[in-house]
């Protein structure tokens, strides 16, 4: 069974100029300890799509359609009911880890939390949970350490924080909303690395949200593009990267420079497509 | 040679910073190397890339050549004068022909002066006597060559998007004729489409206008694009300049092959490869 089926969902803003159409009929299909990217430029509704999935929308975001987790109806579902799934079954990660992390906290308070939140495990064992999770993400000397504060580490240690912290209940979906966007790029790639070998290791599905079409190549067996809301193009990624069908997801893969070929100038994406869409 | 423009000498910029370390009742301070020892020269018409990681030192090394923060040691001859040790007025005559783009487009523009305001505010302060129907027709001309329509020239930043405000931030830095423009992450805040806009624009002007670019980013692609010849700095120091093709591909110290190895590819055969690569490797130090 998929993890999760969501089918046209749609992202709804009520503001004071009229409606703005965020996400509009959404759908994909994600099997457990799959990958699926999402991926789009600023304002393409790539995150709205992850919030309407968690509930996490303010409260002038409306989401229809369907999500299904393991089957189950998930969209809208009453707070209490929702929080359930949170941390638990579905985690998310956030670009920034510093917003993510209470400045005020140690580490290890934030950690043992989870745990004893939904596990309900006693706190020298959520301890000892929360520092071997810590080693899995390859956090050096974790068992001293997880006593800091956020502020005493450094970027991308704060990221592998943020990691450990939403696989501690072993969650079934990982959403990883731009993980890596405020990262140098070798933390970038150590940051990946450490998320794909865990999800061998656990067997987690993820649903990497990025702008960055390099990050998806090497990591992801589906690829989603989306412009404006609308999904470009939904497609095993190495098809996607090799005969990119929608001339926007073509546009945005010969746009960026590449480290391993030479060209005279950057082609530049066009919006020709457009003008037969807009009504 | 000579067409060397500019020649930067064992530049070093320190600064005190509290140390957190040392105990005791007072504060005391220690160094911080932001900049150690960089030299290079740059000529006429060409680019050279600076990449590094944050805090590496590359915009500390950009803004002490145009003296915007004081180096502590080193010289920055410009055109057989030593940049920093001009008084003041010789400074702002070198600035008409050093011009500077920064990262964040719309922080760079003053949110109370139309775009024309803007482009025309080194006109009045390097061309004290131009008047201000030539400072217009020159705004408008300025406008056409970073590809946006005159009609603008009375908008305020608010209402461009990021892409257009760095193009505004172009115009400003070029409306003075300068010789050498240091762009400092002009792209890293752009979506990637208008990015590849921005990149073709700059190269386009600089084959036009021959002027000479310092062109500072952490994205090693663009500025493998980009650039002749590409400085790598880490933690304040060069580790290695050469040819764009040189550094890219037979880099030579071991910081450059890893930041090399660890920019994706968009291409899943080739990165998937990569990163099984990294992972023997990460194995085998392991033990």
């Amino acid at each position: 069974m998929d993890i999760l089926d969501v089918k046209n969902l749609s992202v709804t803003f009520d503001t004071p100029d009229g409606d703005v159409h965020a996400v509009r009929d959404v759908s994909f299909r994600l099997g457990a300890g799959k990958t699926l990217a999402i991926v789009g430029e600023s304002g393409s509704g790539k995150s709205q799509t992850a919030f309407g999935i968690l509930g996490l929308l303010p409260k002038n975001g409306h989401a229809s359609g369907s999500v299904r987790y393991m089957g189950e109806e998930i969209l809208n579902l009453p707070e209490a009911e929702m929080n359930k799934y949170r941390a638990n079954k579905i985690a998310m990660i956030f670009q920034d880890p510093m917003t993510s992390l209470n400045p005020y906290m140690r580490i290890s308070k934030q950690l043992t939390e989870v745990l004893v939140y939904h596990k309900g495990m006693g706190k020298r064992e959520a301890l000892r949970e929360s520092i071997r999770m810590l080693e899995a993400v390859r956090i050096p000397d974790a068992a001293s350490r997880v006593h800091m504060y956020p502020h005493e580490f450094s970027g991308g240690m704060r990221q592998r924080v943020m990691i450990a912290m939403s696989l501690l209940c072993g969650p079934k979906l990982l959403i990883a909303d731009e993980p890596t966007t405020a990262l140098d790029v070798t933390v970038q790639a150590e940051i990946i690395d450490v998320l794909i070998d865990l999800q061998e290791d656990l067997g987690m599905a993820i649903i990497l949200i990025t702008h960055d079409m390099a990050i998806v190549a090497g990591t992801c067996e589906d690829t989603l593009v989306m412009f404006g809301g609308n999904v470009m193009e939904y497609r095993p990624t190495i098809d996607l990267f090799e005969t990119p069908q929608h001339p926007y997801t073509k546009g945005l893969l010969e746009a960026v420079p590449r480290l391993d070929r030479d060209v005279k100038t950057l082609s530049t994406v066009s919006y020709g497509f457009l003008e037969g869409d807009e009504k | 040679m000579n067409d060397t423009i500019l020649s930067v000498r064992n530049m070093k910029v320190y600064f005190d910073v509290r140390d957190d370390a040392a105990g005791g009742i007072f504060p005391k301070t220690k160094k911080l190397k932001a900049v150690d020892g960089v030299s290079f020269d740059l000529k006429a018409g060409e680019t050279l890339g600076i990449v590094g990681e944050s805090g590496c030192g590359k915009s500390t090394l950009a803004r002490a050549i145009i003296r915007l923060v004081t180096a502590t040691a080193g010289e920055a001859i410009w055109m057989g004068r030593d940049l920093l040790k001009l008084s003041n007025a010789d400074m702002l005559a070198v600035r008409k022909d050093i011009q500077m783009i920064f990262q964040d487009p719309l922080a760079s523009l003053n949110p109370r002066m139309t775009c024309g305001e803007i482009i025309a505010e080194p006109l009045k302060t390097h061309f004290k006597g131009m008047k201000k129907a030539e400072r217009r027709e020159k705004v408008c001309a300025m406008l056409e060559k970073v590809g946006m329509d005159p009609a603008v020239i009375n908008r305020y930043p608010h209402e461009f998007s990021g892409g257009q405000c760095q193009r505004i931030g172009i115009a400003r830095a070029l409306i003075t004729n300068p010789k050498l423009i240091i762009c400092d992450e002009p792209v890293s805040a752009l979506d990637v489409s208008v990015q590849a806009q921005v990149v073709n624009l700059l190269m386009q002007l600089q084959a036009d206008l021959g002027i000479s670019l310092l062109f500072i980013a952490h994205d090693l692609s663009v500025v493998k694009h980009i650039s002749q010849r590409i400085m790598v700095l880490y933690f304040g120091n060069v580790v290695e300049i050469g040819s764009a093709d040189q550094v890219i591909n037979h880099p030579a110290h071991t910081y450059t092959k890893k930041l090399i190895s660890s920019v994706p590819i968009p291409d899943p055969a080739i990165e998937i490869e990569r990163r099984k690569i990294r992972r023997q490797k990460r194995a085998a130090a392991l033990g």
